[in-house]
């Protein structure tokens, strides 16, 4: 079992050049969320064109949509969603300078040369797990698309929050690597 | 004949959706406490630890295990005996699904037309209801809060006969492959064999509703559940899909008889946080 990594965000070149598939991590700073239908708004807008809602050079996107805070919460429970949904616009909002996402699930062939061409990320979280993750989001700020509800865009402040790298900026992908090791029908 | 307020149907509805979503059934928690001491794998084990702290957590805070808290699908067994009072049943039972998951803050996930304009209904209406009338005088309700990450990896496929058992065992484990890290394992499998394309659905999707542990009553497909949870578990998919030996926690089966042409197998998972809650009017 690899060490503990504690990285900050906004990401650097310097930090993600350290990163190696399974290398399990500490976030610490802003992280961004938008999952289907703000990657989509995204996509369309540049698309045309128009700027995109908020700076997305180094930062982090979170694919998660969280439950409603109860009182007296700062946010609801917020694991992350599956990530294979938002492949279709992950390479675009990379070339915009994103430099991690944070999702569960397998990314396509498209998005994992996007990480080698641009030095991009993809850390993995554990699915089913929200209460826990929960734990590290400090502070939520509406950023946009407020319209798409649980959908909407916003700045999450997180520390130590718990993730795995999953495709490091060489392309290696800790799913194949670790189901290999235990594959008994092969 | 028992006549019932369908207003009960709505309170009883409304619980079980807050209670399925907060507190995992015990039973899950036990197989996932169990599958630590087993899993291979130093980093499933840690998977394993904190899907256990996090089944724990929501349960001590009464919040969501986790933020998808599904589409609602709901199974009512009506006793024909039965003579529901004070409205609308179908009306009834969304009201429960509307007031469970606006008063207990769950996530609001159902958008009113697939393709065009996909608009959040805004309390997680209609449900997906499956009505069976039954012997008897009494009703019993099953809901099972359905995320899309699970739901998302189903698959149906129109086996031959000539396929048979071995296509059958192929096929599952093809989907659980294929289905990777997605459906966040470890997983219930849900198989339904047999009837036509719909049915062979529904079953799979019955399969789920399950009490985790329980057999199917043929003696045969008991067997096969159990063959087929030891292969699954040798995909070496594991927990969370980050690789080990914990890749399902049951394969439950349901069949129906089917087609001379036919072997129609469906498959449909439901993630590690195996939600489910009952109650019998």
């Amino acid at each position: 079992m690899s060490e503990i990594k504690n990285i900050t965000t906004p990401l650097t070149e310097d930090v993600v050049r350290n990163l190696r598939a399974g290398d399990f991590v500490r976030i610490t700073g802003p992280i961004y969320t938008a999952r289907d239908a703000a990657h989509k708004r995204m996509y369309e807008a540049l698309q045309r064109g128009e700027p995109l809602p908020f700076d997305v050079r180094d930062q982090v996107i979170y694919y998660v949509g969280p439950t409603p805070a109860k009182p007296g919460e700062i946010v609801g429970s917020a694991g992350p969603t599956t990530s294979g949904r938002m492949d279709k616009y992950t390479p675009a909002m990379i070339e915009q300078g994103m430099k991690g996402m944070i999702g569960k699930g397998l990314r396509n062939q498209d998005v994992v040369a996007a990480c080698k061409a641009h030095h991009a990320v993809y850390f993995v979280a554990i699915g089913g797990t929200a209460a826990v993750i929960s734990q590290s989001i400090r502070s939520e700020t509406m950023i946009a698309y407020e319209d798409l509800g649980p959908e909407a865009i916003r700045r999450y402040e997180v520390v130590d929050f718990p993730a795995i790298v999953g495709i490091d900026i060489e392309g290696n992908d800790v799913y194949g690597i670790e189901q290999a090791k235990y594959d008994k029908l092969k | 004949m028992r006549e019932i307020d369908v207003k009960q149907v709505t309170d009883a509805v409304a619980k079980c959706c807050v209670d399925s979503c907060y507190y995992l059934p015990d039973g899950v928690l036990t197989r996932l406490e169990q599958a630590v001491d087993k899993e291979e794998s130093p980093l499933g084990r840690q998977v394993l630890d904190t899907i256990i702290e996090n089944a724990k957590l929501a349960t001590a805070k009464s919040v969501p295990l986790c933020q998808d808290t599904g589409l609602t699908v709901v199974y009512i067994d009506i006793g024909q005996d039965v003579h529901f009072t004070g409205g609308d049943l179908w009306d009834a039972i969304n009201r429960g699904v509307a007031r469970g998951y606006t008063e207990g803050y769950l996530r609001k996930s159902a958008v009113d037309d697939p393709i065009f304009v996909r608009k959040n209904t805004q309390d997680n209406t209609p449900a997906i209801i499956h009505c069976r009338i039954v012997p008897g005088s009494q009703v019993h309700l099953v809901v099972l809060p359905k995320g899309c990450g699970s739901e998302n990896m189903s698959q149906l496929r129109m086996l031959k006969p000539a396929d048979g058992l071995d296509g059958v065992i192929q096929f599952v484990l093809e989907a659980v492959r294929t289905a990777g890290p997605n459906p966040c394992p470890p997983v219930t499998v849900g198989v339904g064999v047999g009837g036509n394309a719909e049915q062979a659905a529904e079953l799979a999707k019955y399969a789920l509703a399950r009490k985790i542990g329980e057999h199917n009553a043929n003696p045969q497909y008991a067997e096969l559940e159990d063959k087929l949870l030891a292969l699954v578990n040798q995909t070496g998919v594991g927990p969370a899909g980050l690789g080990g030996t914990t890749t399902a926690l049951a394969v439950n089966i349901e069949y129906a008889p089917t087609h001379i042409g036919g072997l129609p197998c469906a498959v449909i998972f439901n993630c590690h946080a195996a939600r489910r809650a009952e109650a019998t009017l």
